[in-house]
Order: C-alpha cells, then sequence, then structure tokens
C-alpha cells in the first residue's frame, strides 16, 4: 500500500460532501482517480479522507442550457468522447478526447476531475479556458461559479476555495453559423502530458471573415494561458497565413514560459507559436469547408 | 473496511484499509496474481481488469471503490480450468509474449476490443493497446496475436468471445 493512510467517505447526496469537505480541510475529493490516485501513490497528496462523488447522480450527465452545454463533474471522458450534444455544439472540447490519456484511463477519468487536477499540459482545462468556460461550485451555502480565466493558478492549483465541490462545467457555445476548430499538440508519445497543446476556435461570416476567434496554450507555464490579443487582432480579418503568424508572434513575445528536463523555454516558445499557428488556420479550414 | 466484489462471477469479501488499491486486494486478499503490478501509478495498464466488461487500471481504484461492478480478471477469461480463451490461444501461437508481464493486461484489454468491434482495423488494435506498455516484444507479434484471434473469432464455429 503506497498511499498515506486516510478514510474513506461515500456521502448519498451533494449536500452531504459539500458538509464533509466543510469539517475537513485535509480531505480530497476523488471521482474518477485517474490524477489523484498516481499523486496519492506517490503521497504528492496526503489527505486525511477521501469523499467520493463518483456516484452521485446529479453530477454527471451533459446537457444544453440556453446558449451553454453544462457537462457534469464526473461525467466520464469515454462518456463525453461519444456523446451528440458535444460533438455537435462544442467541436473543440470533442476534438482533444483522443489526447486525453488513454482509452482505459478516460473510460474512468472524468471531465470534473481533469479540470480540478489543473496539469498545466492537460487538454480539457485547456479547451475550458479557450471557450471560456465557467466552473461551477458548491459548498454548504450554495451554489457559485468562477471564469476558467480566474481558475487556474498553478501546477494542480485551482482557484477552488476550501469545502467547496466542482459540480459542473458550464461551456459557452457559439451562436455563429460557421465555426471551425483546430488542435495540435507535441509530447514525446502519443497520450503522453504534452509538451506544448494548442487549441483553437475560430466563426467566419458569409463572405469569409472572421467574426470570432479563441486561441489557448497548454504546457508553457503553471497554467494554459489564453491569447487573447491575438485573437482580438485576428477578428475582421480572413484569418491569411500572414496575418496569424504577425498575431501569434506579438503573443508569443508577452508569455512567460518555464522550462523543464523535457524541453528549453526556447523550444516551448517556438514550438507554441507554431502550434497555435496550425491550430488556427486548421480552425479557418474547418470553417470555411462547413460554409461551402 | 470491509468490501464484497464480484469477482469472475463469485461474491468475494475482504477487511481491507481504504488505501489498498483494488489490484493488492485482488493479489493480497483474493490470491488472483494474474493482475500484475507494474508501475503502480497507471503508466503500464499491466494492472488491467475489466469492470462491467471495460478495461480500467485496478491500480488507479481502491478496494472500497469496486463494488457494485462485475470485475473480470485473467483468471476469469478462460472457458473452463485448463484451457486458454481464443485470444489466450492466438497469443501463444503468434508468440505475442516474452516475459509474460504485460500480457494478462494485453488479453484483457484484448478481450473488450474484440467483443466491441470483432473486426478491428489495425490501427484499431494499436490505439485499443496504447496504454499497455511491453518492452519485450515490439508489439508486433501482440497486435499480430490479436488479429490472429478476431480472424478465428469470425469463423463460424468458434467458441462464443467472453461476453460482459
Amino acid at each position: 500500500m503506497k498511499p498515506v493512510p486516510f478514510d474513506y467517505i461515500r456521502p448519498s447526496t451533494v449536500a452531504e460532501a459539500c458538509a464533509l469537505l466543510a469539517q475537513d480541510a485535509e480531505a480530497r475529493v476523488i471521482a474518477g482517480g485517474q490524477s489523484l490516485v498516481p499523486m496519492l501513490a506517490m503521497r504528492l497528496a496526503r489527505p486525511t479522507q477521501l469523499v467520493d462523488i463518483l456516484r452521485l447522480p446529479e453530477l454527471t450527465g451533459i446537457k444544453q442550457d440556453g446558449d451553454s452545454i453544462v457537462v457534469g463533474a464526473t461525467t466520464r471522458q469515454a462518456a463525453a468522447e461519444r456523446d451528440a450534444l458535444i460533438a455537435a455544439k462544442l467541436p473543440l472540447l470533442a476534438q482533444v478526447f483522443p489526447w486525453v490519456g488513454h482509452p482505459a484511463t478516460r473510460r474512468r477519468g472524468t471531465i470534473g476531475g481533469s479540470v480540478a487536477h489543473a496539469d498545466p499540459s492537460a487538454e480539457i482545462p485547456l479547451v475550458a479556458l479557450t471557450l471560456g468556460a465557467d466552473i461551477v461550485l458548491r459548498d454548504v451555502k450554495g451554489e457559485t461559479s468562477i471564469k476558467t480565466s480566474e481558475f487556474f493558478l498553478g501546477p494542480m492549483v485551482t482557484a477552488i476555495p476550501h469545502g467547496s465541490l466542482l459540480t459542473a462545467i458550464r461551456f459557452p457555445v457559439w451562436p455563429q453559423q460557421w465555426i471551425g476548430t483546430g488542435f495540435h499538440e507535441v509530447n514525446a508519445r502519443h497520450s503522453d502530458f504534452a509538451f506544448v497543446c494548442a487549441a483553437a476556435q475560430v466563426a467566419l461570416d458569409d463572405a469569409g471573415r472572421c467574426t470570432a476567434c479563441a486561441v489557448g496554450i497548454g504546457g508553457l507555464g503553471e497554467y494554459p494561458v489564453r491569447l487573447d490579443d491575438a485573437a482580438q487582432a485576428l477578428v475582421g480579418s480572413d484569418l491569411g497565413d500572414k496575418a496569424i503568424a504577425d498575431a501569434v508572434e506579438v503573443a508569443m513575445g508577452k508569455l512567460d514560459i518555464w522550462a523543464d528536463l523535457h524541453a528549453s523555454a526556447d523550444y516551448r516558445r517556438r514550438t507554441g507559436g507554431v502550434l497555435a499557428r496550425r491550430a488556427l488556420s486548421d480552425a479557418r479550414l474547418a470553417a470555411s469547408a462547413r460554409r461551402q | 473496511m470491509k468490501v464484497e466484489l464480484s469477482v469472475n462471477g463469485e461474491t468475494r469479501t475482504a477487511d481491507v484499509e481504504p488505501r489498498k488499491t483494488l489490484l493488492d486486494c485482488l493479489r493480497d486478499d483474493f490470491n488472483l496474481t494474474g493482475s500484475h503490478a507494474g508501475c503502480e501509478h497507471g503508466v503500464c495498464g499491466a494492472c488491467t481488469v475489466l469492470l462491467d466488461g471495460e478495461p480500467a487500471r485496478s491500480c488507479l481504484m481502491f478496494a472500497v471503490q469496486a463494488d457494485g461492478y462485475e470485475i473480470t480478471t485473467i483468471e476469469g477469461i478462460a472457458p473452463a480450468p485448463g484451457e486458454l480463451s481464443v485470444i489466450q490461444d492466438a497469443f501463444c501461437e503468434m508468440h505475442g509474449m516474452q516475459c509474460g508481464y504485460c500480457t494478462p493486461g494485453m488479453v484483457l484489454t484484448a478481450t473488450a476490443l474484440l467483443r466491441d468491434k470483432p473486426q478491428p482495423t489495425r490501427q484499431e488494435i494499436v490505439e485499443a493497446i496504447s496504454g499497455n506498455i511491453c518492452r519485450c516484444t515490439g508489439y508486433g507479434q501482440i497486435v499480430e496475436a490479436i488479429a490472429l484471434a478476431a480472424e478465428r473469432l469470425a469463423l463460424a464455429n468458434a467458441p462464443k468471445a467472453h461476453k460482459r
């Protein structure tokens, strides 16, 4: 047995789970366990108790709510990967699943778990940030939400306060008709952690002009980043290669980028820029293909 | 904590610490040592079991989380003691193993694959076993073994594949 000793509790309601978390600041939430259990095995996490939310029915499922898709925290990655609503309304999220772990880990791993774990190179947090999703939290007092732009604070560190439970992620659905997405990643082996990954979504009008644009990069630093200046510069353009390259280059110059034994900061800056350009140009091509 | 688990069609009970993984419980408490402990943090796939028919890493869940699932280990794959499933037989015939450490996980993963996709492409086989690491074979014979098993299972007179 590798983890430290802990108590295991499986509450039968969300309210009960929140009460348990409120009582013990060292309690940790477990759902699919595909990220937390390795942390436990290496004793990087040393909780006093595990509060298992996996079987709480209200935390699972994918539904449309107005102009958003709400994905319950314990929705399995494999279920989301096969979901028709996500394929139709959140093509960028649908696109990244083959890169998230392996088939066997996606069957147990959850959407909320990946976001709450906040690995800087993880694909689902990158998509949530790029699309500007809201993170829905519950505690004993009620429900609140945090914007993804304020959610990721560092490697495996989020703005979830003690006593709160991540219950859902609310992804905005773009209203435009012609939407395209792109995603690229560089890693040592397929499905391993990304050195760098980039995601983009664009919308085109009838004349082929960009009316909305979002682009984000993971793996560059302590958390994924969104290149809002680049996106803004590209709105109104025809998303030509030159416009994309110029906008991305300016944005990349402003970022703090880290180095580790896998890749230097220079490598990450260069690769991040290339992957962001490719993601944007793939997104343009996909949107154009739909328009024609 | 007391746990009651359904393993290979039998109800088994054990008294475990919450921090005991399903893998350790299968091996230590139930003496089902066919599930192998490799990396013990979810990377290698040697500990793969089927949970309600779906491959999962038994090192990435605790025994106390495993009640209510139908758990299948490599010991539950053969049709009868002393026999091999079609997939196990194909692994032998194609030399789909050397040291054998990854083999139970590979066989279980292949069992689920061929149940869901009886005639997988080479790419689908490779994708299915991408979470199972083998350090001996270079994977070539494993892929060939799964392809051979698929071919045999498609024959009219083949024994039935493992059911969910």
